[in-house]
């Protein structure tokens, strides 16, 4: 696969390819769109990238060994997020996440069922993350990726999967908990 | 205070992702550690909330309808695009009219004959068959989507599925076992409509799907696919699918309850 090769026009593949891209990849057209919209954290944005990854896969269908479409398609759109990142938003890349200012949090699973009703407040700490961070959550609690399949899409070891969630999770925990009780962070300011 | 565990092995646990003797290992260590007991918990809840919560979103129609016109779609693909694009169709609403669509279909599968699925745990088509149930369970934690009779009484849900399935299933609510019963629905799985009863396990939810089989009653067997785990049997001429995030032996739990 080499997603960075810009074809003239598209590749007009065979009749049995087109069906055989129409079965194998459109099923994942939402998963597709969800990445991209966590990634890039707005639809608009999204559906740009997501529409030109998707023609992107069809372009190196020809490319694809059959094994995992969805891996395979999400991988393109990770890397069309990427690029479209560096590009228009370069500032989002470079936030690395600081782990000394955000020490293991202790949540109580109540505090987390009430801030859970609230899907804004959700997206709202998911959003908060570094990319990195919201698309291994993004690709293992809402699209249901293995580790294995995580990994293949993000490029990352699969030993390191395990860790970049747990990191991402404890984040996410803290987005939560500083969500649910801003009235005390506002105390502390004052004080 | 922290254990060490919490920070890696425990997310491999919570995400299924261990093998069987680190994961043993680990479940003896949690007899020891209230920490990683507690951090376990939290997880789980996080992990259920972040589930229900509906954070996944669909693609606009708009995405679709550009890519089949720049792939220059085949005749059957620019007159039905939805026929390729999704091949089984998420309900996205409630109407009256749902059920007569749902009579329809049911009808029409048990006309064809087909109404059998293919085995949970055979070949090829068994994979396919984990895929789409794992599909049908994520579907039904979209809000709205878990139960179309909400009830906590067996003696509701049992009569709501006589009239709209040609089987009964069984129907028993197993709340003094920790497994409440919290409803039923129709869903549709290949195309042909299977009975779903909707447990409760702590804070998360099982989906138990069950449709009509011609085969030999079989013993539990277990698997998992995308960190899901499931239980798959077969009894008196019914094949049964218990699928959740809960733990593989709370499932067995469950699966001998309902198999007694």
């Amino acid at each position: 696969m080499s997603p960075g090769v810009e074809g003239s026009e598209l590749d007009v593949l065979d009749i049995q390819e087109r069906a055989r891209f129409e079965q194998l990849v459109l099923p994942h057209v939402d998963a597709a769109f969800n990445l991209a919209r966590w990634v890039l954290r707005g639809r608009n944005d999204a559906e740009d990238v997501a529409q030109e990854a998707l023609l992107r896969a069809y372009r190196f269908f020809r490319g694809f060994n059959g094994a995992d479409a969805r891996a395979w398609l999400l991988q393109i759109v990770r890397n069309a997020c990427y690029s479209w990142l560096e590009k228009n938003r370069p500032m989002d890349l470079s936030t690395e996440f600081d782990e000394q200012h955000y020490p293991q949090s202790s949540v109580t699973p109540e505090s987390l069922a009430i801030a859970g009703d609230d899907k804004d407040r959700l997206t709202r700490a998911l959003e908060t993350l570094p990319p990195r961070f919201r698309e291994v959550l993004v690709l293992r609690e809402l699209e249901g990726c293995s580790y294995k399949e995580i990994a293949s899409i993000t490029s990352m070891p699969i030993g390191s999967v395990m860790s970049a969630l747990s990191r991402a999770r404890q984040r996410l925990q803290q987005s939560l908990t500083q969500a649910v009780a801003p009235k005390n962070l506002e105390a502390q300011r004052e004080l | 205070m922290s254990c060490d565990m919490t920070h890696s092995v425990l997310h491999g646990y919570l995400d299924g992702e261990l093998d069987a003797a680190r994961a043993a290992e680990f479940e003896r260590h949690l007899l020891s550690c209230p920490q990683c007991v507690a951090e376990l918990e939290a997880q789980e809840t996080l992990r259920s909330t972040i589930q229900r919560a509906g954070l996944r979103e669909r693609a606009p129609e708009k995405v679709r309808r550009n890519l089949h016109a720049a792939i220059g779609g085949t005749a059957s693909s620019t007159t039905e695009p939805a026929k390729t694009v999704t091949p089984i169709r998420p309900r996205t609403s409630m109407r009256p009219t749902w059920w007569l669509t749902l009579a329809a279909a049911a009808v029409f599968a048990i006309v064809l004959g087909t109404r059998f699925l293919p085995n949970l745990t055979q070949g090829r088509g068994g994979d396919e068959m984990a895929t789409a149930i794992v599909d049908a369970h994520l579907r039904s934690l979209q809000p709205g989507h878990l139960e179309d009779v909400i009830s906590t009484d067996q003696h509701t849900v049992k009569p709501w599925f006589d009239g709209r399935l040609d089987f009964a299933p069984p129907v028993h609510d197993f709340v003094a076992d920790g497994f409440p019963l919290q409803g039923g629905r129709l869903d549709i799985v290949r195309g042909k409509t299977v009975a779903v009863l909707v447990y409760g396990r702590r804070k998360h939810i099982i989906n138990v799907f069950i449709w009509p089989t011609s085969e030999q009653d079989s013993s539990p067997q277990q698997g998992s696919q995308l960190g899901y785990n499931w239980v798959d049997w077969r009894k008196g001429g019914m094949e049964l699918v218990a699928i959740s995030d809960v733990s593989a032996p709370d499932l067995v739990e469950l699966q001998k309850l309902i198999a007694k």
